[in-house]
Protein backbone atom coordinates (compact mmCIF):
# COMPACT_ATOMS: atom_id res chain seq x y z
CA UNK A 1 0.00 0.00 0.00
CA UNK A 2 2.67 2.41 1.07
CA UNK A 3 4.81 1.36 -1.84
CA UNK A 4 2.14 2.02 -4.49
CA UNK A 5 1.46 5.40 -2.98
CA UNK A 6 5.14 6.30 -3.31
CA UNK A 7 5.40 5.45 -6.99
CA UNK A 8 2.71 7.95 -7.90
CA UNK A 9 4.46 10.85 -6.21
CA UNK A 10 6.48 13.05 -8.57
CA UNK A 11 10.18 12.39 -7.99
CA UNK A 12 11.81 14.97 -5.76
CA UNK A 13 15.23 16.12 -6.96
CA UNK A 14 18.12 14.66 -4.96
CA UNK A 15 19.75 18.01 -4.23
CA UNK A 16 16.68 19.16 -2.32
CA UNK A 17 17.94 17.17 0.68
CA UNK A 18 20.95 19.46 0.93
CA UNK A 19 19.05 22.69 0.27
CA UNK A 20 18.65 23.68 3.96
CA UNK A 21 22.36 23.25 4.60
CA UNK A 22 23.42 25.22 1.55
CA UNK A 23 20.93 27.96 2.38
CA UNK A 24 22.31 28.18 5.92
CA UNK A 25 25.93 28.17 4.74
CA UNK A 26 25.11 30.83 2.16
CA UNK A 27 23.33 33.14 4.60
CA UNK A 28 25.65 32.80 7.60
CA UNK A 29 29.04 31.97 6.09
CA UNK A 30 29.34 32.97 2.44
CA UNK A 31 27.22 36.10 2.32
CA UNK A 32 28.71 37.74 5.47
CA UNK A 33 32.20 37.08 4.15
CA UNK A 34 31.32 38.48 0.74
CA UNK A 35 29.84 41.57 2.43
CA UNK A 36 33.22 42.18 4.05
CA UNK A 37 35.15 41.56 0.84
CA UNK A 38 32.98 43.85 -1.27
CA UNK A 39 32.80 46.45 1.48
CA UNK A 40 36.57 46.62 1.53
CA UNK A 41 36.58 47.68 -2.11
CA UNK A 42 33.73 50.17 -1.87
CA UNK A 43 34.28 53.86 -1.25
CA UNK A 44 32.12 56.23 0.80
CA UNK A 45 30.32 57.22 -2.41
CA UNK A 46 29.47 53.57 -3.19
CA UNK A 47 31.88 53.27 -6.12
CA UNK A 48 34.68 50.73 -6.45
CA UNK A 49 37.99 51.80 -4.95
CA UNK A 50 41.30 50.51 -3.64
CA UNK A 51 41.60 53.42 -1.24
CA UNK A 52 40.46 51.42 1.83
CA UNK A 53 43.19 48.85 1.28
CA UNK A 54 45.78 51.58 0.76
CA UNK A 55 44.57 53.37 3.90
CA UNK A 56 45.53 50.31 5.96
CA UNK A 57 49.09 51.54 5.64
CA UNK A 58 49.11 53.64 8.81
CA UNK A 59 51.48 53.07 11.71
CA UNK A 60 48.65 51.99 14.08
CA UNK A 61 47.19 49.40 11.73
CA UNK A 62 50.54 48.16 10.47
CA UNK A 63 51.64 47.78 14.07
CA UNK A 64 48.41 45.98 15.04
CA UNK A 65 48.85 43.39 12.27
CA UNK A 66 52.53 43.02 13.09
CA UNK A 67 51.96 42.42 16.81
CA UNK A 68 49.19 39.93 15.94
CA UNK A 69 51.42 38.07 13.52
CA UNK A 70 54.27 38.00 16.05
CA UNK A 71 52.08 36.73 18.90
CA UNK A 72 50.54 34.09 16.63
CA UNK A 73 53.89 32.96 15.21
CA UNK A 74 55.59 32.62 18.57
CA UNK A 75 52.68 30.97 20.35
CA UNK A 76 52.31 28.56 17.42
CA UNK A 77 56.03 27.80 17.29
CA UNK A 78 56.43 27.22 21.03
CA UNK A 79 53.07 25.44 21.19
CA UNK A 80 54.06 23.07 18.37
CA UNK A 81 57.46 22.31 19.86
CA UNK A 82 56.21 21.70 23.39
CA UNK A 83 53.14 19.80 22.23
CA UNK A 84 55.26 17.60 19.99
CA UNK A 85 57.74 17.01 22.79
CA UNK A 86 55.03 15.98 25.21
CA UNK A 87 53.16 13.78 22.71
CA UNK A 88 56.36 12.08 21.52
CA UNK A 89 57.47 11.56 25.12
CA UNK A 90 54.16 10.00 26.09
CA UNK A 91 53.94 7.70 23.04
CA UNK A 92 57.52 6.76 22.18
CA UNK A 93 59.58 7.80 25.17
CA UNK A 94 58.92 4.86 27.44
CA UNK A 95 56.67 6.76 29.82
CA UNK A 96 54.10 4.61 31.63
CA UNK A 97 51.23 3.79 29.27
CA UNK A 98 48.73 5.02 31.83
CA UNK A 99 49.85 8.58 31.20
CA UNK A 100 48.53 8.71 27.64
CA UNK A 101 44.77 8.67 28.17
CA UNK A 102 44.77 11.35 30.90
CA UNK A 103 47.05 13.50 28.74
CA UNK A 104 44.65 13.32 25.77
CA UNK A 105 41.58 13.92 27.94
CA UNK A 106 43.22 16.88 29.58
CA UNK A 107 44.29 18.22 26.19
CA UNK A 108 40.69 18.00 25.02
CA UNK A 109 39.59 20.09 27.97
CA UNK A 110 42.44 22.59 27.89
CA UNK A 111 42.20 23.21 24.15
CA UNK A 112 38.57 24.21 24.71
CA UNK A 113 39.29 26.27 27.79
CA UNK A 114 40.00 29.57 26.06
CA UNK A 115 38.49 32.99 26.04
CA UNK A 116 37.78 35.16 29.07
CA UNK A 117 38.18 32.55 31.86
CA UNK A 118 41.64 31.61 30.58
CA UNK A 119 42.73 35.21 31.02
CA UNK A 120 41.39 35.14 34.59
CA UNK A 121 43.35 32.01 35.35
CA UNK A 122 46.60 33.59 34.19
CA UNK A 123 45.93 36.87 35.99
CA UNK A 124 45.39 34.89 39.20
CA UNK A 125 48.64 33.01 38.57
CA UNK A 126 51.23 35.44 37.26
CA UNK A 127 49.37 38.72 37.14
CA UNK A 128 50.61 41.61 39.36
CA UNK A 129 48.99 40.00 42.43
CA UNK A 130 49.07 36.40 41.22
CA UNK A 131 50.06 33.28 43.08
CA UNK A 132 53.47 32.79 41.44
CA UNK A 133 54.31 36.49 41.36
CA UNK A 134 53.62 36.68 45.08
CA UNK A 135 55.48 33.46 45.83
CA UNK A 136 58.59 34.50 43.90
CA UNK A 137 58.64 37.85 45.67
CA UNK A 138 58.18 36.59 49.23
CA UNK A 139 60.25 33.41 48.98
CA UNK A 140 63.05 34.43 46.64
CA UNK A 141 62.87 38.20 46.53
CA UNK A 142 62.36 38.09 42.76
CA UNK A 143 60.23 40.91 41.47
CA UNK A 144 58.89 39.77 38.09
CA UNK A 145 57.97 43.29 37.14
CA UNK A 146 61.48 44.54 37.74
CA UNK A 147 62.72 41.70 35.53
CA UNK A 148 60.65 43.15 32.73
CA UNK A 149 57.84 40.62 32.78
CA UNK A 150 54.34 41.95 32.36
CA UNK A 151 51.38 39.64 31.78
CA UNK A 152 49.49 42.39 29.96
CA UNK A 153 52.09 42.56 27.19
CA UNK A 154 52.91 40.60 24.06
CA UNK A 155 55.03 38.14 26.05
CA UNK A 156 52.19 37.60 28.51
CA UNK A 157 49.77 37.04 25.66
CA UNK A 158 52.05 34.42 24.07
CA UNK A 159 52.42 32.64 27.41
CA UNK A 160 48.64 32.64 27.94
CA UNK A 161 47.92 31.34 24.44
CA UNK A 162 50.23 28.38 25.11
CA UNK A 163 47.58 27.00 27.45
CA UNK A 164 45.38 26.09 24.46
CA UNK A 165 48.05 25.89 21.75
CA UNK A 166 50.09 23.10 23.39
CA UNK A 167 47.11 20.76 23.98
CA UNK A 168 45.78 21.43 20.48
CA UNK A 169 49.13 20.35 19.09
CA UNK A 170 49.07 17.21 21.27
CA UNK A 171 45.58 16.32 20.01
CA UNK A 172 46.46 16.75 16.35
CA UNK A 173 49.97 15.29 16.31
CA UNK A 174 49.24 12.19 18.42
CA UNK A 175 47.58 10.24 15.57
CA UNK A 176 50.51 11.14 13.30
CA UNK A 177 53.09 9.91 15.81
CA UNK A 178 51.05 6.76 16.42
CA UNK A 179 51.03 6.25 12.63
CA UNK A 180 54.79 5.76 12.58
CA UNK A 181 55.10 2.03 11.93
CA UNK A 182 57.29 -0.15 14.04
CA UNK A 183 58.46 -1.85 10.80
CA UNK A 184 60.10 1.36 9.59
CA UNK A 185 62.14 1.58 12.72
CA UNK A 186 63.07 -2.10 12.53
CA UNK A 187 63.95 -1.83 8.84
CA UNK A 188 66.18 1.15 9.58
CA UNK A 189 67.83 -0.70 12.47
CA UNK A 190 68.42 -3.76 10.27
CA UNK A 191 70.25 -1.53 7.79
CA UNK A 192 72.43 -0.27 10.62
CA UNK A 193 70.83 3.09 11.37
CA UNK A 194 71.27 4.60 14.79
CA UNK A 195 68.31 6.00 16.70
CA UNK A 196 69.31 9.53 15.72
CA UNK A 197 69.60 8.55 12.03
CA UNK A 198 66.16 6.94 12.15
CA UNK A 199 64.70 10.15 13.51
CA UNK A 200 66.54 12.49 11.20
CA UNK A 201 66.08 10.55 7.97
CA UNK A 202 62.78 8.71 8.43
CA UNK A 203 60.51 9.78 11.27
CA UNK A 204 60.95 13.54 11.10
CA UNK A 205 60.56 13.82 7.30
CA UNK A 206 57.33 11.81 7.58
CA UNK A 207 56.06 13.93 10.45
CA UNK A 208 57.19 17.23 8.97
CA UNK A 209 54.04 17.93 6.90
CA UNK A 210 51.77 17.28 9.90
CA UNK A 211 54.06 19.37 12.03
CA UNK A 212 54.08 22.34 9.66
CA UNK A 213 50.39 21.93 8.92
CA UNK A 214 49.47 22.04 12.59
CA UNK A 215 51.75 25.04 12.94
CA UNK A 216 49.66 26.87 10.33
CA UNK A 217 46.47 25.85 12.12
CA UNK A 218 47.74 27.07 15.49
CA UNK A 219 48.82 30.30 13.87
CA UNK A 220 45.32 30.95 12.51
CA UNK A 221 43.84 29.87 15.82
CA UNK A 222 45.81 32.51 17.73
CA UNK A 223 45.39 35.15 15.07
CA UNK A 224 41.60 35.20 15.22
CA UNK A 225 41.33 35.03 19.02
CA UNK A 226 39.76 38.10 20.63
CA UNK A 227 38.36 37.21 24.03
CA UNK A 228 41.52 36.15 25.88
CA UNK A 229 43.47 39.21 24.78
CA UNK A 230 40.53 41.51 25.47
CA UNK A 231 40.03 40.18 29.01
CA UNK A 232 43.77 40.21 29.66
CA UNK A 233 44.81 43.62 28.46
CA UNK A 234 41.59 45.46 27.65
CA UNK A 235 40.57 47.31 24.49
CA UNK A 236 43.76 49.36 24.30
CA UNK A 237 45.98 46.39 23.39
CA UNK A 238 46.87 47.03 19.77
CA UNK A 239 46.41 43.73 17.93
CA UNK A 240 44.37 43.28 14.76
CA UNK A 241 41.31 41.47 16.22
CA UNK A 242 40.96 43.93 19.11
CA UNK A 243 41.31 46.89 16.76
CA UNK A 244 38.54 45.38 14.64
CA UNK A 245 36.45 44.81 17.78
CA UNK A 246 36.73 48.50 18.74
CA UNK A 247 36.06 49.51 15.16
CA UNK A 248 32.81 47.50 15.04
CA UNK A 249 31.72 48.88 18.41
CA UNK A 250 32.47 52.52 17.80
CA UNK A 251 34.19 53.22 14.48
CA UNK A 252 37.46 54.21 16.21
CA UNK A 253 39.19 54.44 12.83
CA UNK A 254 36.66 57.06 11.73
CA UNK A 255 36.05 55.32 8.42
CA UNK A 256 33.65 52.37 7.96
CA UNK A 257 35.40 51.33 4.77
CA UNK A 258 38.63 50.91 6.68
CA UNK A 259 36.90 48.48 9.06
CA UNK A 260 36.03 46.25 6.09
CA UNK A 261 39.59 46.43 4.83
CA UNK A 262 40.93 45.51 8.29
CA UNK A 263 38.63 42.47 8.41
CA UNK A 264 39.59 41.50 4.85
CA UNK A 265 43.25 41.57 5.88
CA UNK A 266 42.47 39.13 8.68
CA UNK A 267 40.59 36.79 6.33
CA UNK A 268 43.51 36.82 3.91
CA UNK A 269 46.04 35.97 6.64
CA UNK A 270 44.03 33.20 8.32
CA UNK A 271 42.94 31.96 4.89
CA UNK A 272 46.55 31.63 3.77
CA UNK A 273 47.53 29.85 6.99
CA UNK A 274 44.68 27.38 6.55
CA UNK A 275 45.40 26.81 2.88
CA UNK A 276 48.93 25.81 3.89
CA UNK A 277 47.47 23.55 6.58
CA UNK A 278 45.12 21.75 4.18
CA UNK A 279 47.80 21.33 1.55
CA UNK A 280 50.31 19.91 4.01
CA UNK A 281 47.73 17.65 5.63
CA UNK A 282 46.86 16.17 2.27
CA UNK A 283 50.56 15.46 1.77
CA UNK A 284 51.02 13.85 5.16
CA UNK A 285 47.99 11.61 4.76
CA UNK A 286 49.70 9.82 1.90
CA UNK A 287 52.03 8.24 4.45
CA UNK A 288 49.80 7.81 7.44
CA UNK A 289 47.05 5.43 6.48
CA UNK B 1 68.85 8.22 28.35
CA UNK B 2 65.88 8.23 25.99
CA UNK B 3 63.51 7.82 28.89
CA UNK B 4 65.17 10.65 30.78
CA UNK B 5 64.75 12.93 27.78
CA UNK B 6 61.10 11.92 27.49
CA UNK B 7 60.42 12.68 31.13
CA UNK B 8 62.18 16.00 30.69
CA UNK B 9 60.04 17.01 27.69
CA UNK B 10 56.91 15.86 29.45
CA UNK B 11 57.57 17.57 32.75
CA UNK B 12 58.53 20.79 30.99
CA UNK B 13 54.99 21.12 29.69
CA UNK B 14 53.14 20.13 32.84
CA UNK B 15 53.61 23.45 34.73
CA UNK B 16 51.98 25.38 31.87
CA UNK B 17 48.88 23.25 32.37
CA UNK B 18 48.80 22.92 36.11
CA UNK B 19 50.03 26.26 37.45
CA UNK B 20 47.20 28.40 36.01
CA UNK B 21 44.65 25.92 37.38
CA UNK B 22 46.35 26.00 40.75
CA UNK B 23 46.64 29.78 40.61
CA UNK B 24 43.00 30.42 39.81
CA UNK B 25 41.80 27.95 42.44
CA UNK B 26 44.02 29.41 45.14
CA UNK B 27 43.08 32.96 44.19
CA UNK B 28 39.37 32.18 44.16
CA UNK B 29 39.62 30.95 47.74
CA UNK B 30 41.59 33.92 49.08
CA UNK B 31 38.91 36.60 49.21
CA UNK B 32 38.94 36.66 52.99
CA UNK B 33 42.28 37.84 54.25
CA UNK B 34 44.46 35.19 55.84
CA UNK B 35 42.19 32.15 55.51
CA UNK B 36 40.77 30.13 52.65
CA UNK B 37 37.06 30.72 52.20
CA UNK B 38 34.33 30.32 49.62
CA UNK B 39 33.43 34.00 49.83
CA UNK B 40 34.22 34.69 46.17
CA UNK B 41 31.91 31.86 45.08
CA UNK B 42 29.20 33.08 47.44
CA UNK B 43 29.53 36.56 46.00
CA UNK B 44 29.32 35.22 42.43
CA UNK B 45 26.31 33.00 43.10
CA UNK B 46 24.49 35.84 44.88
CA UNK B 47 24.88 38.10 41.85
CA UNK B 48 21.57 38.18 39.93
CA UNK B 49 23.46 39.06 36.74
CA UNK B 50 25.38 35.80 37.08
CA UNK B 51 22.21 33.75 37.21
CA UNK B 52 20.55 35.68 34.37
CA UNK B 53 23.49 35.53 31.97
CA UNK B 54 24.25 31.91 32.86
CA UNK B 55 20.66 30.91 32.22
CA UNK B 56 20.60 32.92 29.00
CA UNK B 57 23.67 31.10 27.69
CA UNK B 58 22.36 27.69 28.76
CA UNK B 59 19.06 28.25 26.93
CA UNK B 60 20.89 29.59 23.89
CA UNK B 61 23.22 26.58 23.94
CA UNK B 62 20.26 24.19 24.01
CA UNK B 63 18.59 25.94 21.07
CA UNK B 64 21.89 25.92 19.19
CA UNK B 65 22.25 22.17 19.80
CA UNK B 66 18.72 21.41 18.60
CA UNK B 67 19.17 23.57 15.51
CA UNK B 68 22.63 22.13 14.85
CA UNK B 69 21.36 18.54 15.05
CA UNK B 70 18.40 19.31 12.78
CA UNK B 71 20.73 20.93 10.27
CA UNK B 72 23.71 18.57 10.36
CA UNK B 73 22.22 15.08 10.76
CA UNK B 74 20.01 15.16 7.62
CA UNK B 75 22.81 16.83 5.65
CA UNK B 76 25.53 14.36 6.63
CA UNK B 77 23.09 11.47 6.11
CA UNK B 78 22.05 12.67 2.67
CA UNK B 79 25.66 13.25 1.59
CA UNK B 80 26.55 9.68 2.59
CA UNK B 81 23.47 8.10 1.05
CA UNK B 82 22.77 9.98 -2.15
CA UNK B 83 25.27 12.74 -2.90
CA UNK B 84 28.78 11.47 -2.11
CA UNK B 85 30.03 13.59 -4.99
CA UNK B 86 29.23 16.74 -3.02
CA UNK B 87 31.16 15.57 0.04
CA UNK B 88 34.24 17.75 -0.63
CA UNK B 89 32.05 20.84 -1.05
CA UNK B 90 30.07 20.19 2.13
CA UNK B 91 33.21 19.39 4.11
CA UNK B 92 34.89 22.53 2.87
CA UNK B 93 31.91 24.63 3.95
CA UNK B 94 31.86 23.03 7.40
CA UNK B 95 35.55 23.89 7.80
CA UNK B 96 35.11 27.56 6.87
CA UNK B 97 34.25 28.69 10.43
CA UNK B 98 37.76 27.62 11.44
CA UNK B 99 39.22 29.77 8.67
CA UNK B 100 37.17 32.94 9.03
CA UNK B 101 37.61 34.44 12.51
CA UNK B 102 34.38 34.73 14.51
CA UNK B 103 34.86 38.48 14.80
CA UNK B 104 34.85 38.84 11.02
CA UNK B 105 31.71 36.70 10.70
CA UNK B 106 29.79 38.72 13.26
CA UNK B 107 30.96 41.92 11.59
CA UNK B 108 29.39 40.61 8.40
CA UNK B 109 26.18 39.70 10.27
CA UNK B 110 25.88 43.19 11.75
CA UNK B 111 26.26 44.82 8.34
CA UNK B 112 24.14 42.26 6.52
CA UNK B 113 21.17 41.86 8.84
CA UNK B 114 20.70 45.42 10.09
CA UNK B 115 17.33 47.15 10.25
CA UNK B 116 17.41 48.32 6.64
CA UNK B 117 18.32 44.95 5.10
CA UNK B 118 16.29 42.18 3.47
CA UNK B 119 16.37 40.19 6.72
CA UNK B 120 16.34 42.77 9.58
CA UNK B 121 17.33 40.33 12.35
CA UNK B 122 19.14 42.89 14.51
CA UNK B 123 16.01 45.08 14.58
CA UNK B 124 14.42 43.21 17.48
CA UNK B 125 15.60 41.35 20.58
CA UNK B 126 14.17 38.05 19.40
CA UNK B 127 15.71 38.56 15.99
CA UNK B 128 19.13 39.25 17.52
CA UNK B 129 18.83 36.17 19.73
CA UNK B 130 18.06 34.09 16.65
CA UNK B 131 20.98 35.66 14.80
CA UNK B 132 23.29 34.84 17.72
CA UNK B 133 22.03 31.26 17.70
CA UNK B 134 22.78 30.99 13.97
CA UNK B 135 26.21 32.43 14.69
CA UNK B 136 26.87 29.82 17.38
CA UNK B 137 25.56 27.07 15.12
CA UNK B 138 28.11 28.29 12.57
CA UNK B 139 30.96 28.24 15.12
CA UNK B 140 30.00 24.72 16.22
CA UNK B 141 29.49 23.45 12.65
CA UNK B 142 33.01 22.02 12.14
CA UNK B 143 32.80 19.98 15.35
CA UNK B 144 29.18 18.93 14.98
CA UNK B 145 29.59 17.83 11.37
CA UNK B 146 32.77 15.87 12.08
CA UNK B 147 31.16 14.13 15.07
CA UNK B 148 27.99 13.15 13.18
CA UNK B 149 29.90 12.07 10.07
CA UNK B 150 32.16 9.85 12.19
CA UNK B 151 29.03 8.34 13.74
CA UNK B 152 27.49 7.65 10.33
CA UNK B 153 30.66 5.87 9.25
CA UNK B 154 30.08 3.21 11.91
CA UNK B 155 26.64 2.20 10.59
CA UNK B 156 25.46 0.84 7.27
CA UNK B 157 23.39 3.80 6.13
CA UNK B 158 22.18 2.31 2.83
CA UNK B 159 20.99 -1.00 4.29
CA UNK B 160 19.24 0.64 7.22
CA UNK B 161 17.49 3.05 4.86
CA UNK B 162 16.32 0.31 2.49
CA UNK B 163 15.12 -1.82 5.39
CA UNK B 164 13.13 1.10 6.80
CA UNK B 165 11.76 1.99 3.37
CA UNK B 166 10.62 -1.54 2.66
CA UNK B 167 8.66 -1.35 5.92
CA UNK B 168 6.98 1.81 4.64
CA UNK B 169 8.89 4.50 6.52
CA UNK B 170 9.17 8.02 5.12
CA UNK B 171 12.28 10.19 5.31
CA UNK B 172 11.35 11.86 8.59
CA UNK B 173 10.71 8.48 10.24
CA UNK B 174 13.96 7.06 8.89
CA UNK B 175 15.98 9.97 10.22
CA UNK B 176 14.28 10.28 13.59
CA UNK B 177 13.70 6.61 14.44
CA UNK B 178 16.41 4.71 12.58
CA UNK B 179 19.41 6.91 11.87
CA UNK B 180 19.38 9.20 14.92
CA UNK B 181 19.21 6.45 17.57
CA UNK B 182 22.07 4.66 15.84
CA UNK B 183 24.39 7.67 15.93
CA UNK B 184 23.18 9.06 19.24
CA UNK B 185 26.62 8.85 20.85
CA UNK B 186 28.17 10.88 18.04
CA UNK B 187 25.36 13.43 18.18
CA UNK B 188 25.77 13.75 21.95
CA UNK B 189 29.52 14.30 21.55
CA UNK B 190 28.82 17.11 19.13
CA UNK B 191 26.15 18.48 21.46
CA UNK B 192 28.40 18.64 24.53
CA UNK B 193 31.15 20.28 22.52
CA UNK B 194 28.63 22.84 21.22
CA UNK B 195 27.54 23.47 24.79
CA UNK B 196 31.11 24.15 25.90
CA UNK B 197 31.70 26.50 22.96
CA UNK B 198 28.50 28.51 23.53
CA UNK B 199 29.02 28.86 27.30
CA UNK B 200 32.42 30.43 26.86
CA UNK B 201 31.88 32.51 23.73
CA UNK B 202 32.50 36.23 24.10
CA UNK B 203 33.01 38.03 20.78
CA UNK B 204 29.71 37.41 19.02
CA UNK B 205 27.54 37.99 22.09
CA UNK B 206 29.42 41.18 23.00
CA UNK B 207 29.17 42.67 19.53
CA UNK B 208 25.50 41.74 19.17
CA UNK B 209 24.89 43.23 22.64
CA UNK B 210 23.29 40.13 24.11
CA UNK B 211 23.46 39.44 27.88
CA UNK B 212 25.36 36.16 27.58
CA UNK B 213 27.77 34.54 30.04
CA UNK B 214 30.94 35.48 28.10
CA UNK B 215 30.40 39.28 28.13
CA UNK B 216 29.32 39.03 31.79
CA UNK B 217 32.64 37.34 32.63
CA UNK B 218 34.53 40.13 30.90
CA UNK B 219 32.65 42.84 32.83
CA UNK B 220 33.27 41.13 36.18
CA UNK B 221 36.92 40.71 35.22
CA UNK B 222 37.29 44.42 34.61
CA UNK B 223 35.68 45.42 37.92
CA UNK B 224 36.37 42.76 40.57
CA UNK B 225 39.43 41.07 42.05
CA UNK B 226 38.53 37.61 43.40
CA UNK B 227 35.26 36.86 41.64
CA UNK B 228 36.91 36.39 38.21
CA UNK B 229 39.04 33.56 39.59
CA UNK B 230 35.95 31.88 41.01
CA UNK B 231 34.20 32.30 37.65
CA UNK B 232 37.23 30.83 35.88
CA UNK B 233 37.02 27.76 38.14
CA UNK B 234 33.30 27.45 37.34
CA UNK B 235 33.94 27.84 33.59
CA UNK B 236 36.71 25.25 33.74
CA UNK B 237 34.38 22.87 35.56
CA UNK B 238 31.77 23.31 32.79
CA UNK B 239 34.34 22.57 30.07
CA UNK B 240 35.63 19.60 32.04
CA UNK B 241 32.09 18.27 32.55
CA UNK B 242 31.30 18.56 28.83
CA UNK B 243 34.47 16.70 27.83
CA UNK B 244 33.94 14.13 30.58
CA UNK B 245 30.39 13.46 29.35
CA UNK B 246 31.71 12.96 25.80
CA UNK B 247 34.15 10.34 27.08
CA UNK B 248 31.45 8.75 29.18
CA UNK B 249 28.90 8.33 26.38
CA UNK B 250 31.63 7.05 24.06
CA UNK B 251 32.78 4.50 26.61
CA UNK B 252 29.26 3.33 27.44
CA UNK B 253 28.80 2.07 23.88
CA UNK B 254 31.96 0.12 23.07
CA UNK B 255 30.45 -1.54 20.00
CA UNK B 256 30.38 1.82 18.22
CA UNK B 257 34.14 1.96 18.17
CA UNK B 258 34.99 -1.57 17.10
CA UNK B 259 33.67 -1.17 13.57
CA UNK B 260 35.81 0.82 11.15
Amino acid sequence: MALRHRTFRPPTPRWLGLAPFFLFAFLFLILPTLTIVFGAFRGADGGATLQNILDLNTSTIRNAYWVSVRVSLWSALIGCTMGFGMAAAAILGGLPRGIRAPLLTFSGVASNFAGVPLAFAFIATIGPAGLITFWLRTEFGINLRAWGFNLFSTTGLILTYLFFQVPLMILIITPAIEGLRREWREAAATLGATGWQYWRMIALPILLPSFLGTFALLFANAFGAVATAFALAGPQLNIAPILLFSQIRGDVLGNPGLGYALALGMIVITGLANAIYLWLRARSERWLR
Amino acid sequence: MMRLLAWGAFLLGVPIFLLPLLGMTEFSLSMRRGVYSLDAYRSVLADPAFRETFLYSVVLALFTIVFGVLLVVPTAYWVRLRMPGLRPVVEFLTLLPLVIPAIVLVFGYIRLYNTSSFLPLTGSTTGTNILLMFGYATLALPYMYRAVDTGLRTIDVATLTEAAQSLGAGWATILARVILPNILVAVLSGAFLTFAIVMGEFTMAALLNRPAFGPYLQIVGANRAYEPAALAVIAFAITWACMGLIQLVTRLTPHMRTRP
